[in-house]
Formats: C-alpha cells, sequence, structure tokens
C-alpha cells in the first residue's frame, strides 16, 4: 500500500480547443479537449489538467462546457485552471465537474483569496500554480507572470511558504526556463521547493526523456505533469508509466474497461 | 432510484453520472423525504468535518442516515461523507473533538504523514467477504484527505496506508462509506460503484 505517483498531462484550452505553446509563445492546435481527456484516460492518466488560456468572457464559458462534457465522460479527477479570481469562479467550476482548481495571478495580487478558497471548499481543492524561474533573489527562483514574461519582483520560495500558510492543498511547479524544451525539469528548482513546502508538489515544465521523470521523482516530486511530450505523441503515457515501474516507482497499473 | 445527498457545494456532478452508468435512476437532491425514501443514499462530502456536519445538519442528513438505518436502507458515505458516520472527530479542533453522526464509535484524527494531504491512487488491503470489493480487490482508488478513522469498525474493513495505516473502507449492514472517492477512481472505481447499487 504505497501512494502511487501520479502522471498528469496537461491540456491548453482556448474557445474550446487543446492549444500547446513552446514557451508560450508558438501555438499549435491539437485536438478536442473532451476526446484528449477520454484517451488519455484510457492510457492511464491518473489526473488530468486543463488551463483555460482564453482571453474572454466567451471563452471561458466555453471552457466550462467542455468540463461538463469532459466529468460526464472521464472518472478520474479533473484539475481547472486559468482565470480565477474569486470564490465565486472556484464554485461554478466545481460545480461543472471539476475537482480541483489552480490558481496563480490572482493570488498573487490577491493572496487572501487563497483562505477564502479553502475556507470555503477545503484546500484539497486548490492548487497553488507556480510560474517560476531562475533569478538574483533570495533562493535564486522568482516568481513570473504572463507566462514567464515577466518578473512577478517575488522570490518562489517566499511565495510558495506564504501560500503554504493561507491554506493551498497543492503547489504545482512550473519551471518557466525549462517550459517547452524538452531538456528535462528544473531539478535545483523542484528540491528547493520540496524543501519548504509539506502538501503534494506538481512538477512541470521541461519532460522530455524517459529519465527526466524519474530525476523530478528522486527530487521529491510526488507528480509529473507534461503536455507536449503527450500530446505530439514523444512518449505514451503508459511507456512513462512502463518505465517508471520497471525502475521501482510506484505506479498505478491503468485498469482495463 | 439512488439519491446523493446535496448539502452543500462541490462536484456532484461526478458522481451523478458515475452512479447514473448502473441503469439506475440518479438523482441528487436536498429533499428529506426523497433521501429517507430512496432505495439507495450516497452520501458525499468535501472540506472539514465539521463544516460538513453544519451542511448536513441543515438537510436533517443525520436524522436522515439514522433513521435509514432503522429502517433496514442502504446509504454509502465518501470521503468525508465517511468521516462524518464516527462519533467525533478533530480537524479544525483545538479542544474537544467535533461530533459526528455516530453510527460508529470512533476519533477522525489527522494522518501522521510527512506529506499533507493523501492524493493519488493508493492500494488497499482488502477483509474477506467483501461486497463492494469483489472483482475489483487488487486495484487502486483515488485518496484526497489529511484526516482519517484509524480503529476497526463494522463487518468488513479495508484498510491503506499514508504515513500510518488507515480505515479505507467499511461495510457495515446497510451501512457503508469509503475513504476514497470511487466516482474518480476510473474504472476501478465504476466497479465499486456498480457492485453496491446492485446489492441494494
Amino acid at each position: 500500500m504505497t501512494l502511487s505517483v501520479r502522471i498528469i498531462p496537461c491540456l491548453d484550452v482556448t474557445d474550446g480547443r487543446v492549444v500547446k505553446g513552446v514557451n508560450f509563445t508558438d501555438l499549435v492546435d491539437a485536438g478536442d479537449p473532451v476526446e484528449m481527456a477520454a484517451v488519455y484516460n484510457t492510457e492511464g492518466a491518473d489526473e488530468l489538467t486543463f488551463l483555460d488560456i482564453s482571453a474572454s468572457v466567451a471563452g471561458r464559458e466555453t471552457t466550462l462546457d467542455v468540463v461538463r462534457r469532459t466529468a460526464e465522460q472521464v472518472f478520474i479527477p479533473l484539475t481547472v485552471g486559468g482565470g480565477i479570481r474569486s470564490v465565486e469562479d472556484v464554485d461554478r467550476l466545481l460545480r461543472a465537474g471539476a475537482d480541483k482548481v489552480s490558481i496563480n495571478t490572482s493570488a498573487l495580487e490577491r493572496p487572501q483569496l487563497i483562505a477564502e478558497i479553502a475556507d470555503r471548499f477545503g484546500s484539497q481543492v486548490l492548487v497553488l500554480s507556480v510560474d517560476a524561474r531562475r533569478a538574483r533573489t533570495e533562493s535564486g527562483f522568482e516568481v513570473t507572470t504572463h507566462g514567464g514574461r515577466r518578473s512577478a519582483g517575488v522570490d518562489a520560495l517566499a511565495w510558495v511558504e506564504q501560500a503554504c500558510a493561507f491554506g493551498v492543498g497543492e503547489i504545482l511547479l512550473n519551471s518557466m526556463d525549462a517550459d517547452g524544451t524538452r531538456a528535462g525539469y528544473d531539478i535545483g528548482m523542484i528540491t528547493a521547493v520540496r524543501a519548504v513546502s509539506k502538501v503534494p508538489l506538481i512538477a512541470s515544465g521541461g519532460a522530455g526523456s524517459l529519465e527526466d521523470f524519474s530525476a523530478a521523482l528522486d527530487a521529491g516530486a510526488d507528480a509529473l505533469l507534461a503536455a507536449s511530450v503527450f500530446h505530439f505523441g514523444v512518449h505514451r503515457i503508459r511507456d512513462v508509466k512502463s518505465y517508471l515501474g520497471k525502475h521501482n516507482y510506484p505506479v498505478r497499473a491503468a485498469a482495463v474497461g | 432510484m439512488i439519491a446523493i445527498l446535496d448539502y452543500g457545494s462541490g462536484n456532484l456532478r461526478s458522481a451523478e453520472r458515475a452512479f447514473a452508468i448502473t441503469g439506475k435512476e440518479v438523482v441528487v437532491t436536498s429533499d428529506p423525504t426523497v433521501a429517507l425514501e430512496a432505495e439507495g443514499l450516497v452520501v458525499p462530502g468535501v472540506g472539514a468535518f465539521a463544516a460538513c456536519m453544519n451542511g448536513l445538519n441543515s438537510v436533517h442528513g443525520a436524522a436522515i442516515v439514522q433513521e435509514r438505518l432503522a429502517k433496514e436502507r442502504p446509504t454509502l458515505g465518501i470521503c468525508v461523507g465517511m468521516q462524518i458516520m464516527f462519533s467525533h472527530g478533530t480537524e479544525h479542533s483545538d479542544t474537544a473533538p467535533h461530533t459526528g453522526v455516530g453510527v460508529w464509535d470512533g476519533i477522525v484524527s489527522q494522518l501522521g504523514a510527512p506529506i499533507l494531504p493523501h492524493m493519488g491512487w493508493n492500494t488497499v488491503e482488502v477483509g474477506s467477504d467483501s461486497v463492494l470489493f469483489k472483482g475489483i480487490e487488487g486495484e487502486s482508488f483515488y485518496f484526497v484527505h489529511s484526516f482519517a478513522a484509524k480503529n476497526a469498525v463494522g463487518k468488513m474493513q479495508a484498510w491503506s496506508t499514508h504515513g500510518e495505516r488507515f480505515l479505507a473502507a467499511v461495510e457495515d449492514g446497510y451501512m457503508s462509506a469509503t475513504q476514497f472517492h470511487p466516482e474518480k477512481s476510473g474504472a476501478a472505481g465504476l466497479a465499486l460503484i456498480k457492485n453496491w447499487v446492485w446489492s441494494l
């Protein structure tokens, strides 16, 4: 009885379609999110994440519909992030069928939002998404906004500690240096964040080779998120799990059915 | 007909759809009469123990559960919906523990583990003659919780471990409960739901 490591494909969604950009600038359409969610479920994904990058209100309404249709067909946990600014936004997503929400910029602007969401729905629904990069801050890592293009002026480790005190249930750590490079997760960053947090840690950004996944686990990640390597078929989820299983990491075998 | 008790916010859509896959009519309701009369009642639960009890009491849920037991009507608690069936819970309690429905005597307390919540897929050690786990004894299920019951109650116990051993599921006559989320546990979870529904 050991908790399995989680493999989580992330679907960037805008106006009801999946996209994934290299470093968030070069977007490529990669399909229908509901269908992709079902495929990833069959492939053995342990959770799914939708990141809504829609710029418009109409786009966000479309995302709610995507969440509804996904939750009706796919019975594994679904996290939705992007554009969440209030307790009401969280309520809408949970009622549509999301199990967790991830917040990022809105929490930086108003950390109290973390406590408001945790008080109403419990910490377990709340994932703090941290877009971080290497910088000359106290810890050597800083928080960024706008897809990694701007400094938030906040030290990444200090922010993680503060957010944990406010009540986040999980941390999604995105390396903006590694994102889209397929050159490996930022191992130093994972190690540093693991050392200051006691909630589950999802590593994101940079997954390329199979060894990259195990290296992130060795650094202290509880779960591994990836997008392009899955979307473009560089690796299939079951290949990642098979590799990890062979190297004695606990993985869940996908049930037949 | 299966009733899913709606006594607060959270994702009930997945539970509704997962139970509907069995072919049974499923209603999400906060109507005490519907919940009392249903063939099977599902008590979900997210958030803190005391907040859940407050929500449950706002729809007379504790009385419904006890009356259903007295009338031999099956009830299934899920996650915090399992925890509040115990007599006491220590979550967010600095002094005396909060009071639960009290179907089972015992305290729901924090897991002694370095990383909390216990979040993700874990296997369970299933007791003999289980109805819920028939055919899926070796599968993994999805857990999200920081608190759990650690003493044996009921007729059949399933155990899991995160930092320490805790009760993953209980079967006790007309009362069953899972600490994990069967509605979020993929094919294995749907199989467990079918096992419960077909036992009604």
